[in-house]
């Protein structure tokens, strides 16, 4: 898998303006090409790198393919895009610092990226307070676009109350009353478990939470858990661990028979970052949220796949998707605003209409509070030959599972 | 009640894999005073290489028993084979540098063996085949317990009980315990040090690699294995006593157990259980269950002068220069530049605060992002629930940071070297995890957002300006006081604890009044760059921002008093510049601190000082 995709030339005249001139001297020289005029249009992108190598390779991927098919195709309105990635190691505080970099060194026209959530939030407050635009793609976080929300930030992937709400919706069918839960011990975990409770209880009075583990990011003591867990006898388990936890916990989970006649809910196990590693220690019949790449035929997804396996020879990944999706939405913004002016780039993105590699039909960014309508498939888990897939699946389109707008503005500072 | 006994067995197991890697560690700290950072490392290359065997390799042609166990003892030798490798290569040129020095290199290590595992590896979770004849589980009492589990249960009494053989009845091993307890005197009997150092550090080696290569079956390989482990081994062998195997056996098994138990009762304790277990053993035992307070001389360390001199004149314009320029310049400089060079003079004052506490303290402390973070959310908490502006922010940060050097100072002051600083580490997690989980008044790791400066000081000019001001001055107060008599009580009391206390210094009250002043310096350093975010997280005072500042002091010279300064902007400096250049920045860095490592052992400042004066 390529992990170094830059356009070359950015990379290049960095190395030279960083290394020859030294750093004080490097934003002067990059001002004199960044002008506005009919030179590409610049997009500041920033994420973890280095700290999340296995999920934002194939996002860069997918958001190059994204790139390269719009300027093949004319640019915006003639100008190519064209984009500036910076690794902020997984540390808000350095996000921050890359993203005053970019803007007034590197004279972006907008900021995008984020996979965690705090380094959203944080860029989100830079954007807010330098009125720059910043269209987040990863971070899952409600407070991105409610509690915490601004002018200036846009959040493309679904986020985590609307995939606690889609697994709510199945949930609440099965037969189950007493839930465990477990998740990571950070504010993802806590504020997916708080959603799951609340909505859950809503629908079914009769639910019962009977424990909750919050095992240490990264640092799950699987077998502990696992026993913790069995201890307290629930008929179903809701799972937030993703990652190297998901894989311990499932692996511990299998061998102590854990998962053998309980329902489980879990969140994002059905993407491919995560159910591949998997192998064949994929769990029979746990209610997911994800992306059901090979099995998903339309004409839209179907091209995409096919083009990100030639360029990449490899497929795509949920990341992919959404790294794709984010160039799309930014393109098409910049072609309804018809400059780069941040004001207009604004108006432009509230209610902005584009396609997803989905192929599930238009989506659009809410004016109410700038959240995406991205959905994301629900469905079950089966072993099939050495690695998992997604069945019985079907598209939760992303308007169906977000809160009244009455609600948003209740929670979202307006003004 | 059987749910209770297959907990145990479950704690049991998990202590089992923490000695194996504590063990590996703590023979080679007691051998070389080397505080191996990069054991973690060596630890993952175990998992990735056993990985790698039990799939590809010729191994894998011979089928079921062979390919995998053999996989897994090649796995450790072959890590063994590497550690002995650095020893040769790297440490072995670096024993005559000062205390902690060495601990530069082995980040290095760390740093680069990040990258290459990323490179040869990939970025995806390895997950490594179940283990022959110990696949499925067994009854226990009604509930199913993995077999592979109670082997790992078994493998730790086995393995210390090999060392145990290995100490007591070989000649190696006896040579070895000698040079544990007084290096000189092994030295000067005739043993070849050398050959006992590599030695140590295969057999060191095979066990990190052996530690992780068993975890294949147990849990996927992953990029974030060296991390994870490596703080839990150093707490296991600081709680177990620096050096003891028997020590690291039982706080493997108090670790593990307690961490069993405790998620039942408390399921979200799990961020900072061994950081309590330890500061609680720390503060009852200052060495550790089983350690003995060092005899003998302390490692190979020198002694810095007596009194820094002053400065040589040529490097003194210079320095003057380089202030005037600082003044002078950045009206004419773009936004960036000014964010950069804010940032560095935040960085000079928490290097120079922990330079204070670590040069003429001596006090190494692995945990100062406590107090630069303290600092930090002093200020933000005060904007949070007060919308305090930034004047009184600033003003309450040193206060905030000095409070809590004093609280925890008060236990960490009472220890001296490796032990002190891994409470000071302790500490700083348990901050750290307060600020991480008290999301009602903290925010949790989502942060405190919206602190931006005051209007006057909006501007990226007026807030550098602002920076320089209060940095410089801080760092000069730091300066002064060096020079002041509590100053030199300071150095007296480090270098030599009995006759500071026959004149007369109370050592104790003169550490801990140090290490809080240190504390609200870098606490200062802390508001100033949280205004400079406009945001405070979690990470301020994570463990990577104590090495930073750690790395920062050891990289500029700890005995210069213009050390912190350029190791500051050295590694600052680099950092941002490889990160620009580059997605394999940390390969990079990895290798400039390594060729500095080797070529400056007394630190960049005092390799410029030494070619500046005959």
């Amino acid at each position: 898998m390529d992990r170094r995709l830059t356009t070359p030339h950015v990379r290049r005249r960095d190395l030279l303006a960083g290394i020859a001139i030294g750093t004080l001297a490097a934003p002067a020289v990059l001002r004199a090409q960044g002008g506005a005029g009919a030179g590409p249009i610049r997009i500041g992108e920033i994420n973890s790198y280095t700290a999340q190598p296995a999920f934002l390779g194939p996002y860069r991927n997918g958001w190059l393919l994204a790139q390269e098919q719009i300027n093949a195709a004319g640019g915006i309105n003639g100008r190519p895009l064209e984009t500036v990635f910076r690794d902020d190691a997984g540390k808000p505080e350095d996000a921050v610092r890359m993203a005053s970099e970019l803007v007034s060194a590197e004279k972006v026209a907008l900021l995008a990226g984020g996979y965690l959530s705090n380094v959203g939030l944080a860029l989100g407050d830079f954007a807010a307070q330098n009125k720059v635009l910043y269209a987040a793609s990863e971070p899952l976080t409600d407070a991105l676009v409610w509690s915490k929300g601004n002018r200036y930030t846009f959040r493309l992937r679904p986020s985590t109350y609307m995939q606690a709400a889609m697994l709510v919706e199945e949930a609440a069918k099965l037969p189950a009353r007493r839930w465990a839960t477990v998740a990571p011990n950070y504010e993802y975990g806590q504020s997916a478990v708080k959603w799951f409770r609340e909505l859950l209880k809503a629908k079914r009075p009769d639910a019962e939470f009977v424990g909750e583990q919050f095992p240490a990011l990264g640092r799950i003591d699987a077998g502990a858990t696992v026993q913790a867990l069995e201890r307290m006898r629930p008929e179903a388990i809701f799972n937030v661990t993703f990652g190297t936890d998901l894989l311990n916990f499932v692996r511990q989970g299998n061998t102590r028979g854990l998962f053998d006649g309980r329902s489980v809910a879990s969140m994002l196990s059905g993407e491919p970052e995560y159910l591949e590693p998997l192998g064949e220690e994929c769990p029979e019949g746990w209610i997911v949220t994800g992306y059901p790449r090979d099995d998903l035929e339309n004409p839209v997804h179907t091209a995409f796949r096919e083009a990100y396996r030639k360029r990449y020879e490899a497929p795509p990944r949920c990341g992919s998707v959404v790294g794709h999706d984010i160039v799309q939405a930014i393109a098409a913004t910049l072609r309804k605003a018809g400059g780069t002016d941040t004001e207009a780039m604004v108006a432009a993105f509230e209610g902005i209409r584009f396609q997803t590699a989905y192929g599930t039909g238009e989506v659009e960014f809410r004016a109410a509070d700038h959240q995406s309508t991205l959905g994301a498939f629900v469905g079950r888990t089966r072993l099939e030959g050495r690695t998992g897939k997604m069945v019985d699946w079907r598209y939760a389109d992303g308007a169906n599972y977000l809160p009244s707008d009455a609600q948003v503005r209740e929670w979202r500072p307006q003004g | 009640m059987e749910d209770l006994a297959v907990q145990a067995l479950n704690g049991l197991a998990s202590a089992s894999s923490l000695f194996l890697v504590a063990s590996g560690l703590t023979v080679i700290f007691g051998v070389s005073r080397i505080v191996n950072f990069a054991h973690g490392s060596l630890f993952m290359l175990g998992a990735y290489l056993a990985w790698t065997l039990t799939g590809l390799g010729p191994l894998a042609g011979l089928g079921g028993l062979w390919s995998f166990w053999g996989a897994i003892l090649l796995a450790a030798l072959a890590v063994g084979a590497l550690g002995a490798l650095l020893e040769v290569t790297v440490l072995r040129r670096i024993y005559g540098a000062p205390e902690l020095f060495q601990l530069l290199a082995t980040f290095a290590l760390v740093l680069i063996v990040q990258d290459v595992a990323l490179f040869l590896w990939g970025p995806d979770d390895k997950f490594g085949p179940r283990a022959p004849l110990l696949r499925g589980a067994v009854e226990i009492l009604g509930l199913r317990f993995p077999r592979y589990e109670l082997f790992l249960i078994a493998v730790g009494p086995v393995v210390l009980g090999l060392l145990w053989l290995l100490f007591h009845r070989t000649r190696f091993g006896i040579l070895l315990r000698a040079a544990t307890q007084d290096r000189e005197m092994v030295a000067a009997l005739g043993v070849d040090q050398r050959l006992l150092f590599t030695g140590v550090f295969f057999l060191g080696a095979t066990l990190a690699g052996l530690g992780g290569a068993l975890q294949l079956p147990r849990e996927a390989v992953t990029l974030h294995m060296d991390m994870a482990v490596i703080v839990e081994a150093f707490v296991v062998v600081v709680v177990g006593g620096l050096g003891s195997l028997p020590g690291a056996f039982l706080a493997a098994l108090l670790i593990g157990e307690l961490h069993a138990f405790g998620i039942l009762v408390f399921p979200r304790i799990t961020l900072v259980l061994v950081f309590l277990v330890m500061a609680v053993v720390l503060v009852l035992r200052p060495y550790g269950l089983l350690g003995r307070a060092p005899s003998g001389a302390p490692p190979a360390s020198e002694v810095a002068a007596p009194l820094p001199a002053a400065m040589p004149p040529a490097l003194r314009r210079a320095a003057l220069a380089a202030l005037a320029l600082l003044v002078a310049l950045p009206p004419f400089l773009g936004d960036y530049p000014l964010i950069l060079l804010a940032d560095f003079a935040t960085f000079v004052l928490f290097a120079a605060s922990l330079h204070f506490i670590m040069g003429p303290g001596g006090l190494a402390s692995f945990g100062h992002a406590a107090y630069f973070g303290a600092g930090a959310y002093g200020a933000a908490l005060l904007f949070r629930h007060f919308a305090a502006p930034m004047e009184l922010g600033l003003l309450a940060a040193p206060f905030a940071a000095g409070l809590a050097g004093l609280l925890f100072g008060w236990f960490c002051v009472r220890l001296s070297g490796v032990y002190s600083a891994m409470l000071t580490l302790a500490f700083a997690q348990i901050a750290w995890s307060v600020a991480f989980q008290w999301i009602e008044v903290t925010g949790g790791d989502n942060g405190i957002l919206g602190l931006w400066p005051s209007e006057w000081a909006r501007g990226r000019l007026a807030f550098f300006y602002l920076s320089l001001a209060l940095c410089g001055a801080a760092v000069l107060l730091l300066r002064r006081a060096i020079h002041a008599p509590f100053g030199m009580a300071l150095r007296a009391q480090r270098d030599s604890g009995l006759r500071a206390e026959a004149i007369g210094i109370d050592a104790f009250r003169i550490r801990w009044l140090g290490f809080a002043f240190a504390a609200a310096m870098a606490g200062l350093a802390g508001a100033l760059f949280a205004y400079g975010k406009g945001s405070v997280f979690p990470s301020v005072l994570g463990i990577s921002r104590s090495v930073d500042a750690l790395l920062m002091v050891l990289l500029g010279g700890v005995q210069t008093l213009n050390g912190p300064i350029v190791g500051a902007i050295a590694y600052a400096g680099l950092q941002e510049q490889l990160a620009r250049v580059t997605d394999y920045w940390r390969l990079l860095l990895g290798l400039v601190i390594l060729a500095l490592v080797l070529f400056f052992p007394r630190g960049l400042a005092g390799a410029i000082r030494r070619g500046g004066s005959p």
